[in-house]
């Protein structure tokens, strides 16, 4: 769907021609996906089922209609999954035949390769099972949901960001990126993380979502809850170590902003049951995406860049 | 006017700008009254500054925190890299690439400008127009930004008095106006006092022009079309194969320029192979015209061999192949530059291996003075180069059509991003001289 909006100028001269933020975005984004599909061999796609690598399908599956797209899907799970998501995800993949593969940090527990934090935060564990996979399946395009109005490190990165063999990010030696032409060489054994949502802000997507008409998991829209208040953010209740001593289980209304692992992701309080609900609810919002959700974020300063570095996402 | 859209389901246009200037001439404050005044910083961000700079035994809030985003920056207290910021007023979403003002970062200058419709260009209205100021031009008019914008800034500081804008504003319309730069907006502004940046100046009545934020949000961001060449680089070739498509043959590509339409007689490049464009389909649904900046995938009349790489052009509009290309080029790498140096030139979707012939000057961006046979280009240095493709490649000249006259050049060894380039003369001259010697491969 194209909205051409009528574009006043200084002189009044109206232009048939100028495109919608929206098709702007998906423009860009469509072509950055066309990009590595012809110029690497392996690409995946990161998908957590969260909203934005639920942006990124559905972008990759307009960019290559009528075929179906020349990528794989690949999940980090932490074993701290909400059980809305993870159905969802099997969903997809089934309805639109796509190949699925699992990267697991509770096998790396089990098997003793990664110790389980006292926090009980699993966020951080994800790095080594996610570069793992990379290098056991050979990817070496690797498409991630990241967007730079989400976090200060994040408005620093690539398009297309090159990852060495530990997928470690060294943001001092990026490339420069001019007009579209990006550059995607690379080494064998390196790789390169691609950010097609780089330029969509949290709004852009909701609106892209509401255009599209595209389904969610229904944890992003307000439900009844059990939760418990940990480091001023509302987490859910479960077997992954919520709620401890002295913290209380109450049932609110809730909805949450983005979908990552339980132990660190936070509900917001919200009333919001419909997409023009939830758009509502963000235009008017006074705190950033991660600032309202993210536990792990509110570390350092430096705490994404830090992880990034490791070559998280 | 400066509030978050207030109808979150409209659809708006985008505009892209990128701002140039030191930090002594206001820049991080202007970006932050800019963001703040459209109420685009939230809470939690600006308590983190706060908590930053108070953490660094500052007073206030130090709005240049928000955007510098790496350790290193923070610790050195400069901005390394291009920062993006995102805001939205019910006009307009902006895409603003903010970029140091540091001698050493002329190449975060131009990847800034690169994608930018317009430039901000700052002035510190007790200094005028200086060195840094005419660099900031020149790299405005090389990169061929449609829309430039004079922002004199510390207006309170000179009382507010017209005459100290209006010589400004004229000196530098003048400097533009040499270059080729096609226009310039001069706005007097006080990004500390807030004058003119989002509201309109009670202090400067005889100022009569939009605010800095109303030309933001009214300046056109599309050409006359009409106009353009139309230029369509193929990224990948759609085949389904399946029941339902057997035969479906779909070049898919994001439209550098102009508009292509059904029907139209087209030429594949560099090949020279013709045929017509028997359907547009833009992102899966059918369409009679497409235009820049869409993704679409174009189907043939004709089973012609077209593959990735491939520019399809309007047989009526071709562009001349050629394997000696000219240009103007700002290397980014740390590694220098040779004449000699063999490289990968990735031009639209084509990369091919390519020989840097001859460097004939490098151009120093103070006074714009040539230094003829530097021998090599360093970081951030400006030039004129020659190269010689392995294959014609089908290139426009940059004053033409800003995706298919630039190319980045790669190094072939470790893949990076040695020189962005720029097809044909360096500045448009301010009336067009036509020179009946010139063999006519950049028109």
């Amino acid at each position: 769907m194209t909205t051409i909006v009528a574009q006043t100028g200084e002189e009044g001269t109206v232009s048939p021609y100028a495109l919608s933020h929206l098709d702007s975005l998906e423009s860009e984004a469509v072509h950055i996906f066309r990009e590595v599909a012809g110029e690497f061999e392996r690409p995946v796609i990161l998908f957590s089922g969260g909203k934005d690598s639920i942006v990124m399908l559905h972008l990759a599956l307009k960019a290559f209609s009528p075929a179906v797209i020349p990528f794989s899907l690949l999940h980090v799970d932490t074993g701290h999954n909400f059980p809305e998501v993870l159905e969802y995800r099997d969903r997809v993949v089934a309805e639109h035949g796509l190949r699925l593969h699992v990267a697991s940090v509770q096998d790396y527990i089990d098997r003793g390769a990664l110790k389980e934090r006292p926090d009980g935060t699993r966020n951080p564990l994800q790095t080594l099972p996610l570069t793992e996979k990379i290098q056991s399946e050979k990817f070496d395009a690797v498409f991630g949901g990241g967007r730079r109005d989400e976090e200060k490190a994040r408005a620093k990165e690539r398009v297309f960001s090159l990852r060495d063999e530990f997928s470690q990010w060294d943001p001092r030696r990026q490339r420069p990126e001019l007009w579209n032409l990006y550059n995607g060489r690379h080494a064998p054994g390196e790789h390169v993380r691609v950010f097609p949502l780089s330029n969509w802000t949290e709004l852009d997507v909701w609106q892209y979502i509401a255009r599209e008409g595209i389904e969610l998991p229904e944890i992003y829209f307000a439900h009844e809850r059990d939760v418990f208040q940990r480091g001023g953010m509302w987490l859910t209740a479960g077997e992954w170590g919520g709620p401890k001593d002295g913290e209380t289980v109450e049932k609110r209304l809730v909805r949450y902003r983005t979908v990552g692992d339980m132990s660190c992701t936070g509900a917001v309080d919200s009333d919001a049951v419909t997409l023009d609900d939830v758009i509502a609810e963000i235009a008017a919002s006074r705190l950033t995406e991660r600032g309202a959700t993210r536990a792990d974020d509110k570390l350092s300063e430096a705490a994404m860049e830090d992880r990034k570095r490791e070559g998280y996402f | 006017m400066s509030t978050i859209t207030a109808e979150p389901l409209s659809e708006t246009t985008l505009l892209r700008f990128a701002t140039a200037g030191s930090v002594d001439d206001g820049k991080s404050t202007l970006v932050g009254r800019l963001l703040h005044d459209s109420k685009s910083i939230l809470t939690d961000q600006l308590e983190a500054v706060e908590r930053a700079s108070a953490g660094r035994g500052q007073d206030a809030p130090d709005l240049a925190l928000l955007t510098d985003g790496l350790r290193a920056e923070r610790e050195q207290g400069i901005t390394i890299d291009v920062a993006y910021r995102y805001f939205a007023t019910p006009r307009r979403r902006f895409i603003l690439a903010d970029t140091p003002g540091h001698v050493q970062y002329t190449r975060n200058m131009v990847t800034g400008a690169s994608t930018a419709e317009l430039t901000v260009i700052l002035v510190d209205a007790r200094n005028g127009v200086v060195e840094q100021t005419r660099r900031h031009a020149a790299i405005a008019a090389l990169l061929r930004v449609p829309h430039v914008v004079l922002a004199v800034n510390k207006m309170d500081l000179v009382e507010y008095r017209e005459t100290v804008f209006a010589a400004i504003a004229e000196e530098f319309t003048a400097y533009a106006s040499e270059l080729g730069v096609p226009e310039v907006t001069a706005i007097p502004i006080s990004a500390l006092a807030g004058d003119n940046v989002v509201d309109p100046s009670a202090n400067m009545d005889w100022y009569g022009g939009p605010t800095f934020l109303e030309h933001l949000e009214t300046v056109p961001v599309s050409h006359d079309l009409a106009h353009c060449h139309a230029r369509l680089p193929v990224q990948y070739v759609i085949r389904p194969q399946t029941a339902a498509h057997p035969d479906y043959r779909g070049y898919a590509g994001q439209i550098a320029a102009g508009t292509f339409r059904v029907g139209e007689p087209v030429t594949v490049l560099p090949s020279g192979r013709t045929s017509t464009i028997a359907g547009i389909d833009l992102l899966g649904e059918p369409v009679d015209a497409a235009w820049t900046t869409q993704s679409v995938t174009v189907l043939l009349a004709d089973d012609i061999d077209v593959s990735r790489g491939d520019l399809i052009v309007p047989t009526k509009d071709a562009p001349a192949t050629t394997q000696d290309v000219e240009a103007t080029v700002c290397h980014v790498a740390d590694q220098p530059l040779t004449v000699g140096h063999r490289v990968l030139i990735k031009h639209g979707t084509r990369t091919v291996k390519a020989i840097v012939k001859d460097i004939p000057s490098r151009l120093t961006l103070d006074d714009l003075s040539l230094h003829p046979h530097p021998g090599q280009l360093a970081a951030n240095d400006i030039g004129r180069v020659k190269i010689r493709t392995a294959e014609p490649l089908p290139v426009d000249s940059y004053a033409d059509s800003r995706r298919t006259g630039s190319f980045i050049l790669i190094d072939p060894s470790d893949g990076t991003t040695l020189t962005a380039g720029m097809v044909g003369e360096s500045f448009a001259a301010p009336e067009p001289v036509k020179d009946p010697s010139d063999d006519g491969w950049d028109f």
